[in-house]
């Protein structure tokens, strides 16, 4: 690993973005967008209080996934992966630089998000803004870590796409936010403890309930980032030097 | 002492790719600072020789030693240029934004940026994003990447297609020019006519060598005027021996 490399490439990931306006005003505007929509189709600031900050944890999670997906896939069928493997560039260079990039593309996301929730459509947080920020980030995180990790398996565009419903939604069905995890069926409720998506839910709600940082929350935190270091180092595991 | 040994030494080399062998037992040297070309028609193998030479492709057996490392080694890996015959650059990035990125990879010295555009001839489309480049500039946009950090082995796959005569004809003074200083490089074609500007060529037929020589002594020992005769006599001499 050497930081001047991790650094190039993180920068030349930006500038691939700021030279693709379109994704960026997407990236950021969806959720905001999402957002306003989820307000005005509940019409009860209590409901929206509720389920807001989950969704703040979900956005960034699903449009990472689908963003490293795809760039990682266009990365590896373009030949610019295997010129680089070529080159003096440890594998955890590359996935740390893309971490960077896209952990700073995810801050701008939810800080818009954030604003626009907390501003214009009167989002009532109980615990600190800070914590919901670092949550969020981390589930960026993971989402690009599982998206990196996705993409060695997919041969084309089609099928890295196909992997952001197969792998996300089970997961929205199961974290507790449209059923609460303790009344599903005992089963049910196991699958969802091994699931990282769920501890992403369950912290936000515990931001939004409570005022202190507390242990489940810590925990949740500690979860969602040892799944991230998982997906990385598997996703490290699935970048070769040499191929058939 | 170094400069004595060979810059590429390939023992027995044999690679299987979808379960079919499509190397079988190469064996040849390069020396230092020459040309050598690797000719063959299309699907004969030369691109998975080039990889194996860069260290990319999984091999079955055989012993691949380049400037004196096996290939592949951390060592080799900023004192080997590689251009693929797809371009390997970032399409949405400007050509002088590709060069800055692997050059910072490679820990190129600053100047390199410069320098490459100005030897594969791009200035002028220096701040243009590689996606609105034509054919041969984005194949030259390719091989720039390859120059950065001035590597002792150059391997370059087909670096000349898509160009007009003027710009293929630069292009091999460049090669020349860098042979001169010391630079070995390999390159591939399927044309014959490039063939003759080479010091060594290897003559590559469905994954086995069917001659390793200098171009005139290639068309000699054949009795032919050009080496697309000399091929077609090898062809029929390995088939006549194998009968």
């Amino acid at each position: 690993m050497n930081p001047a490399i991790t650094l190039a490439t993180a920068r030349r990931i930006l500038t691939q973005l700021r030279h693709d306006p379109r994704t960026v005003a997407m990236l950021v505007a969806v959720p905001s967008l999402l957002m306003i929509l989820l307000r005005y189709v509940f019409e009860e600031q209590r409901t929206f209080d509720r389920l807001a900050p989950m969704l703040l944890g979900l956005f960034p999670f699903i449009v990472m996934f689908l963003v490293t997906s795809i760039a990682t896939l266009r990365e590896r069928s373009s030949g610019t992966l295997e010129r680089l493997m070529s080159m003096p560039l440890g594998r955890l260079d590359l996935l740390l630089g893309y971490a960077l990039a896209f952990g700073l593309a995810a801050l701008v996301q939810v800080g818009v998000v954030l604003l626009i929730s907390l501003t214009w459509l009167d989002l009532d947080l109980s615990g600190s803004l800070g914590s919901l920020v670092l949550v969020a980030v981390l589930d960026a995180l993971l989402g690009m870590a599982l998206g990196l990790f996705c993409s060695a398996f997919a041969r084309t565009e089609f099928q890295a796409v196909q992997f952001m419903p197969a792998l996300v939604l089970p997961q929205t069905l199961l974290c507790g936010l449209i059923v609460p995890r303790d009344q599903m069926a005992g089963w049910l409720e196991a699958v969802s403890k091994v699931l990282p998506l769920t501890y992403a839910v369950q912290g936000m709600q515990e931001i939004t309930g409570k005022t202190v940082f507390t242990g489940t929350l810590a925990t949740d935190v500690a979860v969602i980032a040892a799944f991230t270091v998982v997906a990385l180092l598997l996703g490290a595991a699935t970048l070769r030097r040499r191929t058939p | 002492m170094m400069s004595s040994s060979p810059a590429v030494s390939v023992q027995e080399l044999r690679v299987e790719r979808g379960g079919r062998e499509v190397l079988h037992g190469l064996t040849f040297d390069v020396p230092r600072g020459a040309v050598v070309g690797l000719l063959g028609p299309s699907g004969c193998g030369k691109t998975t020789v080039m990889r194996a030479l860069v260290g990319v492709q999984l091999v079955k057996s055989g012993q691949v030693t380049v400037l004196g490392e096996d290939a592949g080694s951390p060592g080799l890996r900023d004192r080997v240029g590689y251009a693929t015959q797809s371009p390997a650059v970032y399409a949405d990035l400007t050509v002088a934004e590709n060069l800055r990125y692997f050059a910072a990879v490679l820990g190129a010295p600053r100047g390199d940026v410069d320098r490459v555009i100005a030897q594969v001839g791009l200035a002028g489309a220096r701040d243009q994003p590689v996606a609105t480049l034509s054919g041969g500039q984005h194949n030259r946009a390719n091989l720039a990447v390859a120059l950065l950090g001035s590597p002792e082995l150059l391997v370059l796959d087909e670096p000349t297609v898509g160009l007009d005569p003027v710009l293929r004809e630069e292009l091999w003074t460049l090669f020349r020019t860098l042979a001169g200083r010391g630079t070995t490089l390999v390159v591939s074609s399927h044309v014959m006519d490039e063939a003759a500007r080479t010091d060594r060529l290897l003559l590559m037929r469905e994954g086995r060598l069917l001659a390793d020589g200098a171009p005139g002594d290639l068309r000699e020992r054949t009795g032919t005027a050009d080496l697309e005769q000399a091929f077609l006599h090898l062809i029929n001499e390995t088939a006549g021996s194998a009968a």
